[in-house]
């Protein structure tokens, strides 16, 4: 258990850039997801961190120990792949006992610390059997057991759900954010799942094309995403694209004007939250509010999406929940859609980076 | 009455497929039921049917020493040829799955070749060869055992690097990984981890490799000194004179050591899995 620190850490294969300066200070017993899509540079982040890949540039400190050029073995990072990675010719049993026969700890003290890492993960029972006598999620649960049995300074986690099937995970990501709690050790997951990040995460970090897009909270991210990337990688934004005219004034290439808060004139995108924007008598009285037909609606069960084409060249998506009372709005339907002008944030286009 | 006529053409394609592998088992295996068959038969010429029945050709082997020298030679040279195929194979067979270099195909083929090139042609061509480094060094290499033995573990190579790499093949990297994060040096990776894992293609490698050497004509022919006979040569000189029922007998001997072989390899390694 100990805080994890990247300074500046960089690897590039050939002239490919993996990952570009990634600085991170994980906090004791913190939980921290590295979420973006494939290719974005987490896992080689998180292999780096694990030592599998030497960085080309910055440092890696566990613990206060520096470790940037320790071999993995060396380090003491419990890591949980998504192959799970089970031995196959060993036990259980073995399989979590490798990691303190490594560490030359008397068999006497290895058996009851196998069996308490079998229990966390509730496979008492199965200690004699073969990985492949085992269903997806057990021989998930054994390869986490065996990554803690070693009591790691840091847990890593390597796309761990991605194998099991939906109903399962649900389950599985709640018990390894549980027993991270109640062990307090500082784990860093690496995932292309969103619900499964805001899930489990203490902080987020979003990468994307090897550089870190924005560090923060689930609220953070949500509320003020840090470009237009982050919008739509952390819950769902309609993004039109138009220009900022000036500071408070937006209009869509639709030839919509709306009012926004802050930006620079020029070229710009709008990302409007659907579950921000108000439909029919709900937008009374908010400042932006504009006329448009229902082209479309999904009945999702929990809410109800209504597609609302605005402008010859504008739809937008109106997220709302579904209430006992509430009127569905049909097809051809001619309504008022409206958001408070704070609801919109403003992304310049060529920087990618918030004017708000 | 379509219904009918699906489940039937079912029928019939399933009989049509038991039948063929029949066929084939029977193609493979008849010339072995009529080899053990005919080793018991009593009289000297085999015809048929037969007079009668008799152990003696099995004694007969006893009483002729060139068999037993026959075997014991093949026995040596196939399993000093196994191990050091195996010794010079599994690394090989390492190199060429984990690496990416210059003349990696290359290699591969190479270590592959002796497998194409006919036996009588190699045992010309290492004949010759061991004539002219006799001749340069003027060493005792010409008929030696050494020179037979070199030239056998030439054609165990093939086996091992080719059933090895196969292992290799589906090889999961990521449970190498895995143990050196839990603290494996790379050298204990690879005798905790990798060999255990690959296993079963290094013992069928080792028992394919034994089994060609074992069994090995042509190329020996060539090599082997004056005086020294291996068992398939002891098989060969035998019949130049006679056709008795002896050379199915030791026969019988060769088949069933062959397949105890096997099923006690079986025993520990899945075969099936392997091959």
């Amino acid at each position: 258990m100990a805080r994890l620190e990247l300074h500046h850490l960089s690897k590039h294969f050939g002239p490919t850039v993996a990952v570009s300066d990634v600085t991170l200070d994980i906090a004791d017993g913190e939980f921290v997801v590295l979420l973006g899509p494939s290719g974005c540079g987490k896992t080689t982040t998180l292999r780096m961190i694990a030592g599998f890949v030497a960085p080309t540039a910055g440092r890696v400190r566990l613990g206060g120990r520096e470790v940037t050029t320790l071999p993995p073995w060396k380090r003491n990072a419990g890591m949980v792949f998504q192959s799970y990675a089970l031995f196959p010719h060993l036990s259980v049993a073995e399989n979590v006992a490798f990691g303190l026969e490594m560490r030359k700890i008397a068999p006497a003290e290895i058996k009851p610390r196998v069996t308490e890492a079998l229990r966390m993960v509730r496979l008492e029972g199965f200690a004699e059997r073969l990985p492949r006598q085992l269903s997806g999620g057990q021989q998930q649960r054994v390869a986490l057991a065996r990554a803690l049995a070693i009591r790691p300074d840091v847990l890593l986690l390597d796309e761990p759900l991605s194998n099991l099937d939906a109903k399962l995970r649900e389950t599985v990501r709640v018990e390894i954010r549980e027993l991270q709690r109640q062990l307090g050790i500082t784990t860093v997951m690496v995932t292309h799942d969103q619900e499964e990040a805001l899930i489990m995460a203490d902080r987020l970090v979003v990468m994307s094309e090897g550089e870190v897009r924005q560090v923060g909270s689930q609220r953070d991210l949500y509320e003020r995403p840090a470009d237009r990337f982050v919008a739509g990688v952390v819950g769902r934004s309609n993004i039109l694209p138009g220009k900022v005219v000036e500071p408070g004034r937006f209009e869509t290439q639709g030839g919509i004007r709306i009012a926004c808060a802050g930006g620079q004139a020029g070229p710009a995108v709008i990302a409007l939250r659907p579950e921000r924007l108000a439909l029919g008598p709900a937008a009374q009285g908010l400042t932006n509010r504009l006329h448009g037909t229902v082209e479309f609606v999904s009945y999702l069960g929990a809410n109800i999406d209504v597609h609302v084409r605005v402008s010859a060249a504008d739809r937008v998506v109106v997220s709302q929940p579904n209430r006992a009372d509430g009127r569905l709005p049909s097809e051809g339907d001619k309504v008022e859609v409206g958001w408070p002008a704070e609801a919109g944030v403003v992304f310049a286009e060529e920087a990618g980076r918030p004017q708000a | 009455m379509t219904s009918h006529s699906i489940v039937d053409s079912r029928r019939l394609g399933r009989w049509a497929l038991n039948g063929a592998a029949g066929a084939v088992l029977g193609f493979v295996l008849l010339p072995l039921f009529f080899v053990t068959w005919l080793a018991f038969f009593r009289q000297e010429i085999p015809s048929f049917p037969p007079d009668g029945y008799s152990l003696r050709w099995f004694a007969s082997i006893w009483n002729n020493p060139k068999f037993f020298d026959g075997f014991l030679l093949s026995l040596q040279v196939a399993v000093t040829a196994m191990v050091v195929g195996l010794v010079i194979g599994v690394p090989a067979a390492l190199c060429i799955a984990r690496f990416r270099f210059v003349g990696r195909e290359a290699l591969n083929s190479l270590l592959l070749l002796p497998l194409v090139v006919p036996g009588i042609v190699l045992g010309t061509s290492i004949y010759v060869f061991h004539v002219e480094v006799t001749i340069w060094t003027e060493l005792p290499i010409l008929g030696s055992i050494a020179g037979l033995v070199a030239g056998h573990i030439l054609i165990v190579i093939p086996w091992c690097v080719r059933l090895v790499t196969a292992s290799l093949a589906g090889f999961d990297r990521s449970i190498e990984e895995a143990a050196q994060n839990l603290g494996a040096t790379p050298v204990r990776t690879f005798f905790r981890v990798t060999l255990p894992t690959i296993r079963p293609g290094i013992v069928a490698a080792a028992l394919f490799g034994f089994v060609v050497s074992f069994g090995n004509l042509e190329m020996t022919l060539f090599l082997v000194g004056a005086g020294r006979t291996t068992l398939p040569i002891a098989i060969l000189q035998y019949l130049e004179w006679k056709i008795d029922p002896t050379i199915a007998a030791v026969s019988v001997l060769q088949i069933g050591l062959i397949a105890g072989a096997m099923i006690v390899t079986d025993r520990f390694v899945k075969l099936s899995r392997v091959v």
